[in-house]
């Protein structure tokens, strides 16, 4: 079925959506902005799990479960980041992380 | 129970105790019953203690008890006493109990106050009886963190700063024990058996002497700091001057002594090789302190600073004597400990009567007061006069045991540097006398100070047990010098066996 | 063998007078205190002339010669094997000497001040102060080891410290008190030192086993040699500076004039009878290692008698303060005996320095009291101390004028009175071995002819002064004592010193040498003729006198500016350039070192806690860099 596709195709795009994030998450001040970008390194990782099981170990599926173990922490992280962010928000009025820094020192 | 276990059980009883009450008035009689007990204790255990004695026992240690409490790195409570530990568990039970009385009138958090104040005992009673190092260890550190809440929340003056100080300089220097300890430690079982802590068991076997350079000046150095050798010994005068006046007696009186103590049981005792070859570095350090501090005491305005300085000088006595090695000048090293204790915690029991009559330290502020207040101006004097080593009173006993021991020394060298300590009474004698003179004689300078009271019936309770105690071994100093001397037998056996001079 | 056990309580009982005196006195007692202290010396002083009469005449002499007693002797302190100091009582006849003159003279004491001292402020403190005195003098005369003598010579020191400074609320009483007991105390730190090294050399303390003259203290000393004299010479020149300062020797002197802010009661006891001649007693104590071991030291003391009692006696001539005359008088009157113990020598004729320096003490103690106590009697009628504002008193004071002139005879060494015999004994003595000192000797006895009488008419005669209150004889509690004190004087030279109290205990024969004899009287009548022509009348003499010697006379009135120099010593040297640089040096240098520390270690801590900035995103960026660079290092440079 993915005869067509070489893998490192897959690979580039992996790449490409973890620099992408790592970028994302190292540079923006934005709470918001940052959750995705770890959302991005997520995925990133997820695809490469998804593609080397099939390439390797066609006939095992731990890579599959893997991943689905994955989606399931981000969802979880999501909603937990979200409330954190939430209540930032309501404490400074504003989710840029710089301003968070009442405990600092 | 062994009568031993008891000196840090009491404490902790007492403390117990004061945590469930409300009252001021009650937390105050509690701690002085606790200490009272706590001083009829010693008392009991020197009775205990000599009649052993008498009865021909010559153990080196008496009332030994050891449990096993940290398997893995052989670790002990282990207790036992010898003559110069029951004399140090003496001293600490009067300047105890006399700073129970001096610190009668804190009002500021009472009973937190009394808490940290016998906690601070606890850890001093816990290190004279322990004789397992790390015990040891652990008690020294028990009495010197309180210290800085003691400073820090009871003080007067730049007081976060001095004990912040204070506890700095202690805690490096207890750093630098910890690593002698440790030493001592590890090449206490040259032949491979079991290491051990126990101070008893490491003096039956000869550590390596390349282990022994290594780790006598550090474990000097570390007791050392406590015991303001110089120049180390700039934690004292910020340290006293900000002190409530119980915590300056306590500190004083008795938490310097663990230095001297420990430099003596420990540095001297386990590693007298060591000790032989650099004690002439320590010798000349030690002796810049005795006349330094006098000289620095001269030039002091502020009595507290006077005194610190003063206790610098007399406890570089202290240092400078357990060095010279030979069983004199240690009975007068002993000795001098607890005189200096007695006298300079009756002086700081003054200068915080005075003070919170006057409020001032300053000396130039006073004038006359004997007119005002005979009673504490006549204490001043004598606690004055036996710092100056008047004899019949303590510090004379001391002082001359110090320095006929220390010129028995066979080598030119120390005998020279003796005479130079001996110098030292002169200038004590101008610091005192210029005190004295200017803040007790002459006509009232300040007319504020025409109408202050005179001693209160607990100040005077605390001011008499020291002058009574000060004056008793200067009176009749056998008893005690022989006690000591008994004692330090063995030990200065153990030194000259392994120091033919 | 005749039992002594019983002197225990002659230094004891003042000791428990003064404890009961001092503290219960002043709540319980306050008026008898001085009834009961008097009463206590009386017991004590009887004890002494029985002990001395058992000594002197029931005791049994071994050669003809008076032993030495250890009466009791307790071991008080253990310090190494060999060495103990022991309280104990040691007899032989200097201290049963000594025992007669300060229960005699402090007795004398006591009686009066119950008179001069009545509503005083501190009356029962006085008492107990003298009580505290007596005990520590005793204490100190009756020593049986070196270092029993140093305790309660440090004793004696604060005693006349409490006493100097008794109007405590005087600044110059102070002043005087701190003075005396720190140069004394500097000098009693010689006394130490020379304690340590004897101690270490001879290893003992013990009188009778350092001074016995075959003894092996003696033979042993001599040896060791530092920078060209021996050990023995050192040790006994630095005790011998514990004696120079206790006795008010030059250069040690300066307190004792000053130490006249005390009570005149006081004066008359410790700084002119007893307590100052405690440095000639410390050395006829030692005397035996003195002459035969350390002859060199026994020079110096001899030299520094001589320079001293010059010294003292050119100042005295031009002092106005009676008391400050009395002072400089004393300490002239102890370089005498110093003198004569540094030009005698050991056993039997030979020895007649030292006899001679015993005599003299004896008398002196007896005249020099009576001089301070009138001195006081007058003060206490006049209430000044200057005699320039005094004259004509011998209509007003009666007795205390005729004991005052009998005082003033027997000093200037009139005969028959008691200070002729010993003084001649003196000049015999420094006649036989040192003919420079003894011309010294002879200058003074003049020099002390005349200041002594220039006093004596000057107070007593000369102008008619105008006085606020008709001065009126004292009480007779106060003129008691001066007329026994007189009587003492004037027949005390009649004890046969020379049987009783010798060099090595065994009598010999003095006789008068008319060759020294003769010419000390002229001297001394010359001293008083002169002293009769300038002062007897109001004249100009004595002022014309000190215009033409102008810078000598202003030397000697300013005392050779000694204490100028010991005020720059003290408070230049000491404390503007030792001990506030050393305060500073604490403070700016050790104390700076320690805080340096601190706070490098403070702003080291400020700089890389911006590490530790809690900001995820630079945390994530070092790590991924981290990452990167050790990717980077595995791939391709781990070959």
């Amino acid at each position: 079925m993915s005869t067509g596709i070489p893998v490192q195709y897959f690979l580039i795009l992996a790449t490409i959506m973890f620099f992408t994030g790592v970028y994302g998450f190292l540079t923006r001040r934005n709470l918001i902005t940052i959750l995705m970008s770890v959302e991005l390194i997520l995925n990133s990782v997820n695809i490469n799990f998804l593609a080397f099981n099939r390439y390797l170990y066609p006939h095992k599926l731990e890579g599959m479960f893997f991943s689905l173990f994955v989606i399931a922490v981000a969802a979880a992280e999501a909603a937990v980041a979200i409330a954190i962010i939430i209540n930032i928000y309501r404490r400074f009025s504003t989710i840029n992380v710089e301003d968070a820094s009442e405990m600092k020192y | 129970m062994d009568i031993l276990t008891l000196f840090v059980v009491i404490p902790v009883l007492t403390i117990t105790g004061i945590l469930f009450l409300k009252d001021t008035r009650q937390v105050r009689l509690v701690s002085a019953f606790g200490m009272g007990i706590q001083l009829i204790l010693a008392g009991v255990l020197v009775f205990a203690y000599l009649s052993a004695r008498n009865a021909g026992n010559t153990e080196e240690m008496l009332f030994i008890k050891d449990y096993l409490w940290f398997k893995s790195l052989n670790i002990h409570y282990a207790v036992g006493v010898d003559g110069i530990s029951v004399a140090m568990i003496g001293l600490t039970s009067i300047v105890v109990f006399a700073g129970i009385f001096a610190s009668w009138e804190v009002e500021f958090l009472t009973k937190e106050f009394f808490i940290s104040l016998i906690l601070l005992a606890t850890g001093v009673f816990g290190f004279f009886i322990s004789i397992d190092l790390f015990t040891m260890f652990l008690f020294y550190e028990v009495a010197v963190i309180p210290m800085y809440l003691l400073i820090g929340i009871w003080g007067s003056g730049p007081k976060e700063y001095s004990a912040m100080k204070l506890t700095l300089m202690l805690m490096g220097g207890s750093a630098i024990l910890l690593v002698g300890l440790l030493g001592i430690y590890f090449n206490s079982a040259p032949g491979g058996t079991q290491l051990t802590f126990n101070i008893l068991e490491i003096s039956k076997v000869s550590i390596p002497i390349a282990a022994q350079r290594l780790f006598f000046p550090l474990t000097f150095l570390g007791f050392g700091v406590l015991g303001a050798l110089f120049p180390f010994h700039t934690w004292s005068p910020d340290g006293h001057a900000s002190a409530p006046t119980a915590v300056s007696m306590l500190h004083a009186g008795v938490l310097m002594k663990l230095g001297g103590y420990g430099a003596f049981r420990v540095a001297i005792f386990l590693l007298p090789e060591g000790a032989k070859e650099l004690s002439w570095i320590f010798i000349i350090l030690t002796s810049i302190s005795v006349v330094y501090g006098a000289f620095g005491a001269i030039a002091q305005k502020d009595l507290k600073y006077i005194n610190a300085y003063s206790s610098v000088s007399h406890c570089g006595l202290v240092l400078f004597a357990v060095l010279m090695m030979n069983k004199t000048a240690m009975n007068g090293a002993i000795l001098q400990m607890i005189s200096h204790g007695l006298m300079t915690a009756l002086f700081f029991a003054l200068i915080g009567m005075l003070y919170g009559r006057t409020h001032t330290r300053m000396i130039s502020e006073m004038g006359g007061l004997m007119k005002v207040i005979p009673f504490l101006s006549v204490c001043y004097v004598i606690a004055g006069l036996a710092s100056l080593g008047l004899p019949g009173l303590s510090g004379f006993v001391a002082e001359m045991t110090i320095f006929v021991g220390a010129f028995q020394h066979p080598e030119l060298f120390y005998r020279i540097v003796t005479i130079l300590a001996v110098s030292s009474i002169v200038i004590t004698a101008v610091y005192i006398l210029r005190v004295v003179a200017i803040l007790l004689l002459g006509p009232t300078t300040n007319e504020h100070h025409e109408h202050l009271t005179d001693a209160k019936w607990f100040e005077k309770i605390s001011v008499v047990t020291l002058i009574g105690s000060v004056a008793a071994i200067g009176l009749a100093p056998f008893w005690l010098s022989s006690m000591i001397g008994t004692s330090l037998q063995p030990i200065v056996d153990r030194i000259v066996a392994l120091n033919p001079f | 063998m005749i039992n002594f056990n019983y002197t225990i309580w002659i230094p004891l009982l003042p000791f428990l007078m003064f404890l009961f005196l001092g503290l219960a006195g002043h709540k319980y007692f306050p008026k008898l205190s001085g009834i009961l202290g008097t009463c206590g010396l009386g017991i004590i002083t009887l004890l002494s002339y029985i002990t001395a009469y058992k000594y002197f005449f029931l005791s049994e002499k071994i050669d003809g010669a008076y032993q030495k007693i250890t009466a009791v002797n307790t071991v008080w302190l253990q310090l190494t094997d060999k060495l103990h100091i022991d309280m104990g009582i040691l007899l032989d006849p200097i201290s049963v000497m000594m025992l007669v003159v300060i229960t005699t003279v402090s007795l004398m004491v006591h009686i009066y001040s119950l008179g001069y001292m009545k509503g005083e402020k501190g009356f029962e403190r006085f008492f107990a102060f003298l009580s505290l005195f007596s005990f520590s003098m005793l204490g100190l005369v009756l020593a049986t080891n070196i270092f029993q003598m140093y305790i309660f010579w440090e004793l004696v020191g604060v005693s006349s410290f409490l006493l100097i400074g008794f109007y405590y609320q005087k600044p110059s009483a102070v002043r005087a008190s701190k003075k005396a007991f720190i140069v004394t105390r500097f000098a009693d730190l010689g006394f130490l030192i020379g304690i340590l090294i004897l101690s270490f050399n001879t290893g003992t303390f013990d009188f009778i086993t350092l001074t016995d003259p075959s003894g092996t203290a003696i033979a042993q000393g001599g040896g060791i040699a530092f920078l060209g004299l021996s050990v023995m010479t050192w040790s006994m020149i630095f005790v011998f500076m514990g004696g120079i300062g206790k006795s008010a020797m030059f250069p040690f002197h300066i307190w004792l004039p000053d130490a006249m802010e005390g009570p005149t009661p006081v004066s008359a006891l410790i700084h002119a009878a007893t307590m100052v001649v405690a440095g000639v007693y410390l050395v006829a104590r030692m005397f035996p290692i003195y002459s035969l071991s350390a002859p060199v030291a026994l020079e110096v003391v001899g030299y520094v008698g001589a320079f001293s009692s010059l010294f003292a006696a050119v100042i005295a001539c031009t002092q106005t303060d009676i008391k400050r005359v009395l002072a400089y008088s004393t300490m002239s009157q102890i370089g005498y005996m110093m003198l004569a113990l540094g030009v005698s020598g050991y056993g039997g004729h030979e020895g007649l320095g030292y006899m001679a320096s015993m005599f003299h003490l004896f008398t002196h103690a007896m005249f020099k009291a009576l001089l301070f106590l009138g001195a006081g009697s007058i003060i206490h009628a006049v209430h000044t101390n200057h005699m320039t504002e005094m004259g004509g008193l011998r209509k007003y004071l009666p007795i205390t004028h005729l004991t005052f002139l009998i005082a003033c005879l027997t000093i200037a060494g009139i005969p028959p009175l008691s200070g002729f015999f010993s003084k001649d004994e003196i000049l015999a003595a420094a006649f036989h071995s040192n003919k420079l000192l003894f011309a010294v000797e002879y200058v003074v006895a003049g020099l002390t002819a005349f200041y002594m009488f220039r006093l004596y008419f000057s107070i007593f005669w000369g102008k008619e002064t105008h006085y606020h209150h008709t001065p009126h004889e004292a009480p007779a509690t106060m003129t008691i004592p001066l007329i026994i004190l007189a009587i003492g004087s004037v027949f005390s030279g009649f004890i046969p010193f020379n049987e009783l109290v010798t060099s090595d205990g065994k009598g010999f024969e003095t006789e008068l040498e008319l060759i020294v004899a003769i010419p000390s009287v002229l001297i001394g009548l010359f001293g008083i003729v002169i002293a009769f022509i300038m002062y007897k009348k109001e004249s100009a003499i004595p002022d014309k006198m000190a215009a033409t010697f102008k810078y000598s006379y202003k030397w000697a009135f300013n005392k050779f500016y000694m204490d100028e120099v010991y005020l720059f010593v003290t408070k230049k040297i000491i404390f503007r350039y030792i001990s506030q640089p050393v305060a500073w040096f604490d403070r700016h240098i050790v104390d700076a070192t320690m805080n340096g520390i601190a706070s490098v270690t403070q702003s080291v801590s400020l700089r890389i806690r911006g590490f530790q900035s809690g900001q995820l995103q630079k945390y994530g960026f070092v790590f991924i860099s981290g990452a990167i660079l050790l990717a980077i290092l595995f791939i391709y440079l781990w070959k």
